[in-house]
């Protein structure tokens, strides 16, 4: 890509809860990569990735930042809308926040409406999210990150819940939206679609570090073994 | 540093004996009335049957007891909710912390002489404790709130944004739920109020007691009796709205006393010690200590004896009244009547039952201890028999049935909750006993309610700032013994509301 690295780790250690998970971590994203991290559960992907978020809200100037976290992090007691909404929250005042949590202007609902049907929510909006299955669950959070927009995103699991054949589609949409991505991913298949690079984790380690071009499926399997 | 080694239950128990052993030997325990029976007879006659002579009046004392706790249950929750905003700021934690330790009773005597005997004091009796409750509730609600939510808001969310759209809308479900739980305290509160003149069922209730007027006396304990039991049906969120505009008509419609330009400066000029109004610093000494010596240390020996025995009869009442309400210990028709008694137990204000009993067996310790033990340990019960009831489907299916269940299956699963209630119920037995005093015992209450009646409102203020003391001290020694026992009782707040008036 030729561009300054959006962040770069020099020989970290990181860690959760106290344990160290990566030691000695050397590693950098480009600007407009797509870079997914694949492993076992248990092999840093979320320390990392949450090690990418802090260190990009540490950045000066900061890059405009959504996220997905594994867990979507919804109020079920609001709609659906409301939920989509929450991605703009910084761009407005409290005032105004509360004005379209009581009664949304339907210049909001106008702007959040495209966002709900790429997701496949259209109608949806006016839903509890209580209501929602697991899968509309998801899709409201992903709703919400291509509503906020931004300079990256980051992603835990995005769509762990949605029935695979759609799972392709909500991950074009994501990229179409987001220059730069860093997605933890289970499905090797998804991660050659949708990544421009990828990094495979196992015990706390980098094992793996390479552009999409050239890698195979069955490679990216052998992450996945004992 | 090693971890203080665990405080075994065994040694709890031998100690809480200890005192109530030393309590007994201390207590004034003398049937002062020569014909209890007499008196009983008559009350039973006046149950059996009542005389609702005066519907209108029943009515309008009904209407206002309802009018008292909506108004001052949201007008505490409303207050409550505000501060609960700043409850990590020590100053307001403080403020909390001293206006919830004076109970609803005091509070009315203090506003007696400030907004006098109209509804504004009554009102304000109840938000004003209530309020440091729910800021204290509130507060660990929205803390507890599911942190996942407000992590995926963006960064730079203004703080307010970020209560409004996360928190509070996670947590509402459970404010909205303890609101409704307090009314009904707020229902017991404002009967009780009647007893300071305050135009309740419960003044009706004294009144015709002091009369010996019992079947209308009667009627007034069924009409509170018909407005408690069935709260969670009438009482709802949807209908709150409706209710408190009735409350507010209401209240706005009665009388209010005139009381005067400067009500408020003249108590709080007499609030100050005497010997500090006239300048007489070096008199302030004598005061204290004649102050202390004289009614205080009297007075909180004489509430912690009632409270220590009152305690022993509840965790008694506790343990041998839960089996009742569990179906596979006393059958479907026993645990119907089970429940029966303990929720008759529970619903009576434990001053409304003092006063009852107070009429029976005559002035001594009797009807306090009666009355509180009555009232906590069926509280107590209540809540140990839902969570045995909850144990029997897990239990082996050869468990036994009856005592034998309650004994061997369902008591040593649940001993842990019972002294974790014990303990809860604790702090508020001792506010309890020292409020019980207005009755005639010489708990702290009696002190501060002489001492309002001659006019003398620093030593009630004093009185009560010990009183306050002593609670947040059972408080401290509650947590103390409840940590090293390791009690952690997980979200029992949550489950059981009624711990949390523990707060």
């Amino acid at each position: 890509m030729g561009t300054a690295p959006l962040l770069r780790f020099d020989q970290e250690t990181l860690s959760w809860d106290g344990t160290a998970v990566l030691e000695g971590l050397s590693f950098s994203v480009a600007r407009g990569e797509r870079l997914v991290l694949l492993g076992r559960s248990g092999s840093g992907k979320s320390t990392l990735l949450n090690a990418i978020r802090l260190k990009l809200e540490g950045a000066r100037p900061a890059p405009r930042l959504a996220l997905v976290p594994q867990d979507p992090g919804l109020v079920p007691q609001l709609s659906v809308f409301h939920n989509a909404w929450m991605g703009l929250l910084d761009d407005h005042s409290s005032a105004y926040g509360l004005r379209v949590l009581l009664r949304p202007p339907s210049r909001e609902r106008a702007r959040v409406a495209p966002m709900l049907e790429r997701v496949g929510l259209a109608g949806l909006d006016r839903r509890r999210v209580a209501s929602l299955s697991g899968g509309q669950k998801q899709r409201t959070a992903l709703a919400r990150a291509l509503l906020r927009g931004g300079d990256a995103l980051i992603a835990d699991e995005p769509v762990s819940a949605v029935d695979p054949r759609q799972s392709g589609d909500l991950l074009d949409a994501l990229a179409a939206r987001f220059p730069t991505m860093v997605l933890a991913l289970h499905d090797p298949a998804r991660a050659l679609a949708v990544g421009t690079r990828i990094v495979g984790l196992r015990a706390g380690r980098i094992v793996l570090d390479r552009p999409t071009a050239g890698l195979d499926a069955a490679e990216l399997h052998r992450l996945y073994e004992i | 540093m090693a971890r203080p080694r665990r405080l075994s239950a065994a040694r709890v128990l031998a100690g809480f004996g200890l005192a109530t052993l030393a309590a007994l030997a201390l207590a004034d325990l003398d049937l002062a009335r020569p014909d209890p029976w007499l008196t009983l007879q008559r009350i039973g006659a006046g149950l059996l049957a009542p005389e609702f002579g005066d519907p209108a009046a029943l009515g309008y004392a009904a209407a206002l007891t309802v009018a008292f706790a909506v108004c001052g249950v949201f007008a505490g929750a409303t207050a409550g909710f505000a501060l609960s905003l700043a409850y990590g700021f020590a100053p307001v934690r403080w403020l909390c912390i001293l206006i919830r330790s004076i109970h609803e009773l005091f509070w009315a005597l203090l506003l007696l002489g400030i907004t006098g005997l109209g509804p504004l004091t009554g009102v304000l009796a109840i938000a004003l404790p209530y309020a440091g409750i729910f800021a204290k509730v509130f507060a660990e609600y929205l803390a507890e709130a599911d942190p996942a939510a407000t992590r995926a808001l963006p960064r730079r969310t203004p703080p307010l944004s970020r209560l409004l759209w996360s928190r509070l809308p996670l947590a509402l479900p459970e404010l909205g739920a303890y609101t409704l739980y307090r009314l009904e305290c707020g229902l017991r509160s404002s009967a009780v109020l009647g007893f300071v003149g305050l135009p309740t069922l419960g003044y009706l209730l004294e009144t015709d007691f002091r009369q010996a007027q019992y079947g209308a006396a009667a009627a007034a304990i069924l009409v509170y009796l018909a407005l408690i039991l069935p709260i969670r049906y009438w009482m709802r969120l949807r209908l709150a709205p409706f209710w408190l505009m009735a409350s507010l008509w209401l209240l706005a419609r009665h009388p209010a006393p005139p009381m005067g330009d400067g009500a408020l400066l003249r108590f709080l000029h007499d609030a100050v010690p005497a010997p500090i109004r006239v300048g007489d610093w070096a008199g302030l000494g004598p005061w204290l200590s004649r102050l202390l010596g004289d009614q205080a240390l009297p007075g909180i020996l004489s509430t912690l004896v009632l409270s220590q025995l009152a305690l022993a009869l509840a965790a008694l009442i506790a343990v041998t009244g839960f089996p009742l309400i569990v179906r596979r210990v006393t059958g479907r028709a026993g645990a119907l009547l089970g429940h029966l008694a303990l929720v008759l137990a529970r619903s009576i204000p434990d001053y409304m039952l003092a006063f009852v009993i107070l009429q029976i067996t005559g002035p001594s310790m009797i009807p306090a201890i009666l009355a509180l033990g009555l009232h906590n340990g069926a509280i107590i019960a209540h809540l140990m028999g839902r969570q045995g009831d909850a144990l029997t489907p897990r239990l082996r299916s050869d468990a036994p049935r009856g005592v034998r269940l309650a004994a061997w299956e369902l008591l040593p699963r649940l001993s842990g909750n019972f002294f974790a209630l014990c303990l809860y119920r604790w702090e508020i037995i001792v506010r309890d006993s020292a409020i019980l005093g207005l009755l005639g015992v010489a708990t702290l209450g009696f002190h501060i309610d002489a001492a309002m009646q001659e006019l003398r409102t620093d030593r009630a203020v004093l009185l009560l700032g010990v009183v306050a003391l002593l609670t947040l001290g059972i408080d401290a020694l509650s947590g103390w013994i409840r940590g090293r026992m390791r009690l952690s009782a997980p979200g029992m707040r949550k489950a059981e509301p009624e711990t949390a008036e523990a707060a």
